[in-house]
């Protein structure tokens, strides 16, 4: 079980993984993450979201970026090896069916979760227009495949090296302008990136759903580490999302809460570099 | 504070039964009751507010059969009653008086599988040894005799005997059932239907076994060896386990039934969503469920700060709120953790927590501090958004409410505040969403928690089974086994009829 069965570099920090999970492969819906851990007894559980998956195959599809010390133990397998823990498909599935005209938009590492999500769209018959962005160049993914799917399809950068030189946020007013407007937008990305996109729709009362990515324990419903507030109510991300109307989500607190532990991840990393201990 | 090491408890015990031994035979239920109640040795309060080392150590041979002596083996046994898996408590009792520890031990495993784990984690006080003759002789509750603490002995003893038999398990009937959740209720479910010769599968959502007994209950109170303990025993008895399946997500409930070829299955996914206050500043940094706290403590090891990759918040002043055991273990593993002070807030009094009265007096021998007839206002926050303080407001009771407990009323304009970095939550969980959400024909009440028929813990749904927790709401280690063997018993019954 959980063997990876391919490894394959997207970027500098940016991996793709094929894992053997069958019943997860079979479950899944677009939207849905797991959780894994690399080591079971002093390992973190960390939540990813499935990028892909083949049920022919029995293998789903995961895309990460190496931000701490989970995501560079798990870069540092090799094809052939399994990882030791993992659990899924967890969250509520996206709501898919004929809206009309969509406009996805996703930032970084967050146009992995929205791959299948825009391919689902399609499926169901909706006009689908695709912003993606990155940083710079070197840190966009999957470009062809969102393009394939893309009945209208917009690149930017905001260093200008490629495509656009914009944030996702000024083609996606540009699309909002549009007449008739889109029906729904999809955003998914950093959480500041979600944040301004909700802001940019929020004039045009375009609903735009947003994907969030906080810290889990358990994933299950079980520790509440992942409650945000969503307009008047507190949610808990990992049973009663991930996905929320971005324009009823407090992004200042959830960016707040996403730093609890950043002092001391940053104090264990350097440890661990300069070898203190 | 009298803390008398093990030794000395020791020392005393052996000299006091010698002289007992001797004139035991003629002993009348006077003579039984003049026998000294023996304490627990326990750790020593200020070393093991820095340990995660058991607190309570255990009776040596000598003390449990001076308290076994104690008993009076009255003729209505009242304990029988109070134990909800109605153990002969009075016939291990005696037997551990004789010192014939391997016969109370098979005399306890005739009605519980667990006792390593009930002797530790019962409330005793509310159960078995509540209406105990001899603490009512003695006028005095606390002088009942001590049946949690020898129930604990004769299982530690078996352990350490390394004499632990897996029980029998019949001639295999081909007959297959799915226990989902591997907590206490799943446990014993396992093993009940197991022993009648059915395949059992257990599914557990976590990496690691033990449900609540890992993640939720500290090693200071439940030490994982005694948990593992008992999921071997059900590996030997031929229980195959699957670890990292959510039933519901990763399998539907039904499917299990549908497509996977169970005969029946049982549901113990235990309590699931903590609940919060509701207030303001509940979601600055430093909130935290108890759930959440103990769960990164616990199974995920993050105690161990140098080694564990899941961090653990700093803390110097911790406010917990709520006054049952949830709330003891997080309060003493915040102590544990490094917290230079620890207040527990209740709204309403201490006769009125329902903590385990011996978590309340570890707790307060570990320094921790109790505010009684107090409740939080709101969290109050600085300006990263990380807890500076807490404000409180006093309380009083007024009449006793639906639950015959006084209801705490609020004093008006009693406003004060408590300087904190940390506040946990532990004022009781809801129920877990996920099989509700994922199986639309299972009928649950209000709360979220599944029905069941109370004789059979049969669901509405045909060969689907539920109990602990997830039927309860928040109940006990106890309660959840017991519930657990009804339905073992009813799912007995379906596939003997069935085969």
């Amino acid at each position: 079980m959980n063997q990876i069965t391919l490894k394959k570099q997207l970027s500098t920090d940016v991996f793709l993984m094929k894992v053997r999970a069958p019943l997860i492969a079979e479950e899944r819906k677009a939207g849905q993450f797991i959780m894994l851990q690399v080591d079971d007894d002093f390992g973190e559980r960390i939540p990813l979201t499935i990028a892909d998956a083949s049920e022919k195959d029995g293998t789903i599809t995961l895309i990460f970026q190496v931000v701490g010390k989970t995501t560079s133990d798990l870069a540092a397998l090799s094809e052939g090896e399994a990882i030791p823990s993992v659990v899924g498909p967890l969250g509520k599935p996206t709501h898919i069916e004929k809206f009309g005209t969509v406009v996805c938009v996703g930032g970084g590492i967050g146009v992995a979760p929205l791959h299948p999500i825009a391919q689902a769209l399609k499926k169901a018959g909706n006009h689908v227009i695709t912003i993606i962005g990155a940083r710079t160049k070197n840190l966009l993914i999957l470009e062809d495949e969102m393009r394939a799917i893309a009945d209208e399809f917009i690149v930017c950068t905001d260093d200008g090296s490629y495509g656009r030189k914009a944030l996702v946020t000024v083609p996606l007013k540009e699309v909002c302008e549009k007449n008739p407007k889109p029906a729904m937008a999809i955003a998914i990305g950093p959480p500041v990136m979600m944040k301004f996109c909700a802001e940019t729709t929020r004039p045009y009362k375009v609903f735009t759903q947003v994907s969030l990515n906080t810290i889990m324990v358990d994933g299950t419903g079980m520790c509440g580490g992942c409650r945000v507030n969503v307009g008047d109510k507190v949610k808990f991300v990992c049973v009663d999302g991930p996905e929320f109307d971005g324009h009823l989500v407090d992004f200042d607190n959830m960016i707040s809460r996403l730093s609890s532990y950043k002092d001391i991840e940053t104090k264990k990393h350097r440890c661990k570099l300069e070898g203190c201990k | 504070m009298n803390h008398k090491t093990e030794t000395e408890l020791h020392n005393q015990a052996v000299k006091d039964l010698a002289e007992v031994l001797p004139k035991i035979a003629q002993y009348k239920a006077k003579d039984r009751l003049k026998i000294p109640a023996q304490d627990m040795p326990c750790q020593d309060p200020v070393v093991r507010r820095s340990n995660l080392n058991e607190v309570a150590l255990g009776y040596t041979l000598e003390q449990a059969r001076l308290e076994a002596m104690r008993c009076i083996q009255c003729k209505n046994k009242p304990c029988i009653a109070g134990c909800p898996v109605e153990i002969d408590i009075p016939r291990f009792v005696q037997h551990v008086a004789e010192g014939d520890i391997q016969k109370a031990i098979d005399a306890i495993k005739e009605f519980s599988l667990l006792p390593a784990i009930c002797g530790r984690v019962c409330p005793q006080e509310t159960q078995c040894q509540l209406t105990c003759t001899t603490g009512k002789s003695l006028k005095d509750i606390d002088k009942a005799v001590a049946i949690g603490r020898l129930e604990r002995f004769v299982a530690d003893w078996e352990r350490t005997q390394g004499t632990i038999k897996a029980p029998l398990v019949k001639t295999e009937t081909g007959r297959k059932v799915a226990v989902v959740g591997s907590g206490p209720a799943g446990l014993v479910v396992a093993a009940d239907v197991r022993r009648e010769g059915h395949k059992v599968v257990l599914f557990e959502a976590f990496h690691k076994t033990g449900g609540v007994m890992r993640y939720g209950i500290p090693e200071f109170r439940l030490p994982n060896e005694i948990v593992d303990q008992e999921i071997d025993t059900l590996k030997k008895m031929g229980v195959e386990i699957k670890t990292n399946f959510v039933v519901g997500r990763t399998r539907k409930l039904t499917d299990l039934l549908d497509k996977d070829g169970f005969d029946a299955v049982f549901v113990g996914t235990g309590a699931g969503l903590p609940m919060f206050m509701g207030i303001e500043g509940e979601n600055l940094i430093g909130v935290f469920s108890a759930n959440e706290y103990l769960t990164r403590a616990n199974l995920m090891r993050a105690f161990d700060r140098d080694n564990a990759d899941t961090p653990m918040y700093y803390s110097k002043y911790v406010a917990v709120l709520g006054g049952g055991n949830v709330a003891m273990d997080a309060a003493r593993m915040a102590k544990r953790l490094g917290a230079k002070e620890v207040y527990v807030v209740y709204r309403r009094t201490e006769v009125e927590m329902p903590a385990r009265k011996e978590e309340v007096a570890h707790a307060k021998e570990e320094g921790i501090h109790f505010y009684f007839l107090q409740n939080a206002k709101r969290i109050l926050g600085d300006d990263k958004g990380r807890v500076r303080a807490m404000e409180c407001l006093r309380y009083e009771l007024g009449e006793p409410d639906s639950s015959g407990r006084r209801r705490p009323v609020v004093i008006e304009g009693s406003e004060f505040t408590l300087d904190v970095d940390t506040v946990i939550v532990a004022i009781g969980n809801g129920s877990n969403p996920l099989i509700g959400q994922t199986t639309p024909n299972l009928n649950v009440n209000k709360w979220g928690n599944i029905i069941v028929d109370k004789e059979t813990q049969k669901t509405n749904i045909n060969r689907i089974y539920a109990g602990g927790d997830i039927v309860l709401g928040a109940a006990t280690v106890i309660l959840a086994m017991g519930e657990g063997r009804r339905a073992a018993a009813a799912i007995n019954k379906l596939l003997a009829g069935a085969g």
